[in-house]
């Protein structure tokens, strides 16, 4: 039995098949075939089926991209109708092998003529042959785009996984999260918390090829992963699992049930969502709203601003969800820590204190536009509001609902139906928690981003995982801004939530009701848990 | 047999983009469509050949047309590398 230790991020186990996500999630075996006419119908096969898949794709991003960048798909699929190409493939194949090591073969030829030409634009080509290659590999494999090849679902192993990847993810397949980078605020981190799967991150682990498929443990109660433990040992680990799947099933019978104290003080929880479909886990949890709404899954892993009425699909289809119930949906929060190449952001030193969220929204006013057109198109069909994030001053709450009235008269103009929208901001910067007082006069409600809050009082950079122990959550500091900032909403009249991590710290909870915390919202897996801690003060 | 000579304007030359579309404008015709550039040749029916003749902005293609439909094909490819390229 092999043994590492991680950071855990969600406490619980999982027992299941290792899968080593690698970018190329398979390994092409040569070898011999006795039935070429089979072998070749069987690429010619997995040929049409994927010019069917790019053929999909190329109309499917002919409507979400424009034509431009659906040409891709095009051209890949011609490549699986050049002569060339498939020749190349078949004389592979009559020498006897087998489908995919004669593709793979091809792949490597053509990759190799395009990559030793001198331009560096035809040397990027070697990516599509390459992309297209795979794509019929995967194919004759029968492995889904995804990469994980089985319907079992499985402990997913990887180096670390970028958010494009985690957007991707088919979460029915996975078990838990096993990562050798990433710290406890990475993406896999967050992606395993709002999917209620243990997760190990920072394991420091050298993955081996040999560790697929074998049978692992994740005990995020102990931060311990299991390769191949021993009979006795897994036992124990499934009994385990059971009991905490046993004490997840008491919380269920919190469903229903209000949120609220012995002594009869109430808060409302909601859930933070990262895409539409996390709006039934949301549901399923019995939130009592979207707290935050982070439309950044939006921006991210394509290659073209979303367009006003993809936007707009996305919030309608949250607010219809959630059934009347608030949506918070924070603007665009975005800098150059994120990989956006289409938004031209130049590299930074210090991404986090730069050109990022309503500082480009303000600065590029056709993307922010964009963006509250879409919200407020949506705001017809549910009950949606609209939080701004990084901000620092009065001038920019003044600037920003400048922007909002003018698209507001836009759509009235149009004669869009629109609903009522509350507009609120983050409180994520020690300026906007200290100033919280003026700003409480401009806005319907704050919302209190522990997360960023944390790192800029503290000056810790919350990506740096040699600081995680100096990153003090419970800070006198931290804890006294968010009581400030509490008590100037209601000063003004206006309600005051946390959105941040620490809004699901449970031993805080009796601390925030103390503070007057008017809403509470937490990853969909943490609705229940807040609220047994709510019902036990 | 025809052919004509032409400059490559695009700044990246016949990059994947029009590389596509010339073999799909190609296609259209039953005659051989050959592209010469720099000493190398390329049906211009196949794409990955094409791609890989390197094309850039500036350099001069020969373009061949033999076969029943040539003198079609001559006027459309024409039209088609002062459209496209």
């Amino acid at each position: 039995m092999n043994k590492y230790n991680g950071k855990s991020v969600l406490k619980g186990i999982a027992v299941g098949r290792i899968f080593l996500y690698q970018k190329q999630a398979y390994q092409v075996v040569k070898t011999e075939i006795t039935d070429i006419d089979a072998e070749i119908c069987r690429y010619k096969q997995a040929v049409e089926t994927a010019k069917e898949q790019l053929t999909a794709l190329y109309d499917a991003a002919l409507v979400n991209v424009g034509e431009d960048h659906a040409m891709i798909f095009d051209i890949h699929r011609m490549m699986l109708e050049d002569d060339d190409y498939l020749e190349a493939i078949e004389d592979v194949v009559k020498e006897g092998l087998n489908a995919e090591y004669a593709v793979e073969t091809a792949q490597d030829q053509f990759a190799e003529l395009f990559a030793s030409m001198d331009d560096e634009y035809m040397k990027a080509r070697a990516t599509d042959i390459k992309d297209v290659s795979q794509r019929v590999i995967r194919i004759l494999m029968g492995i889904p785009e995804d990469g994980i090849p089985t319907d079992e679902p499985v402990i997913l192993v990887a180096d670390d996984l970028t958010p494009s990847e985690t957007v991707k993810m088919d979460k029915n397949k996975i078990l838990a999260f096993v990562t050798v980078r990433g710290s406890s605020n990475s993406h896999t981190a967050i992606l395993a918390r709002s999917m209620n799967l243990p997760a190990l991150v920072n394991t420091g682990m050298e993955p081996s090829e040999e560790w697929n498929g074998k049978v692992g443990v994740v005990d995020g109660f102990n931060g311990e992963f299991l390769i191949e433990p021993d009979q006795e040992l897994l036992d124990e680990m499934i009994r385990r699992k059971n009991q905490w799947v046993a004490d997840l099933e008491a919380l269920e019978q919190l469903k229903g049930k209000d949120n609220v104290t012995s002594d009869g003080r109430k808060v409302h929880i909601y859930a933070n969502i990262g895409k539409v479909s996390d709006a039934d886990a949301a549901l399923s949890a019995d939130a009592g709203g979207i707290g935050l709404f982070r439309s950044e899954f939006l921006y991210l892993g394509r290659d073209t601003f979303p367009t006003e009425e993809e936007q707009y699909i996305s919030y309608k289809t949250v607010l219809e969800k959630m059934d009347g119930r608030k949506v918070i949906i924070r603007t665009l929060d975005i800098g150059a820590d994120k990989k956006v190449d289409y938004f031209n952001l130049e590299p930074e030193e210090n991404p986090a204190l730069g050109y990022r969220a309503i500082r480009i929204c303000l600065d590029r006013p056709e993307i922010f536009i964009t963006q509250l057109r879409a919200i407020y198109r949506a705001s017809a069909y549910g009950q949606a509001a609209i939080m701004f994030p990084m901000i620092v001053s009065v001038e920019e709450v003044r600037r920003v609902k400048e922007i909002v009235e003018q698209v507001k008269g836009e759509l009235e103009v149009e004669g869009y139906p629109m609903g009522d929208v509350e507009l609120g901001i983050m409180v994520e910067t020690p300026a906007a928690a200290v100033i919280a007082g003026e700003l409480a006069k401009e806005v319907d409600f704050f919302s209190i981003g522990t997360n960023d809050l944390t790192q800029y009082t503290l000056a810790v950079d919350r990506q740096n995982q040699k600081l995680e122990s100096t990153c003090n959550t419970h800070h006198p500091a931290v804890l006294k801004l968010i009581e400030m900032t509490v008590q100037s909403a209601h000063n003004a009249g206006i309600w005051a939530g946390i959105c941040g991590e620490l809004a699901a710290d449970t031993d805080l909870t009796e601390t925030f009701l103390d503070m007057g915390v008017d809403e509470l919202s937490v990853s969909p897996s943490a609705v229940l848990k807040v609220r047994k801690a709510v019902r036990d003060i | 047999m025809k052919e004509f000579q032409y400059v490559i304007q695009d700044p990246v030359g016949i990059h994947a983009r029009p590389a596509g579309l010339l073999v799909r404008k190609a296609a259209e015709y039953k005659c051989q469509v050959t592209i010469t550039s720099d000493g190398k040749s390329a049906d211009a029916k196949k794409l990955l050949k094409l791609m890989s003749l390197g094309v850039k902005q500036g350099m001069e293609i020969t373009c061949t047309l033999d076969g029943e439909d040539e003198d079609a094909a001559y006027e459309g490819m024409q039209q088609f590398f002062k459209e496209n390229l």
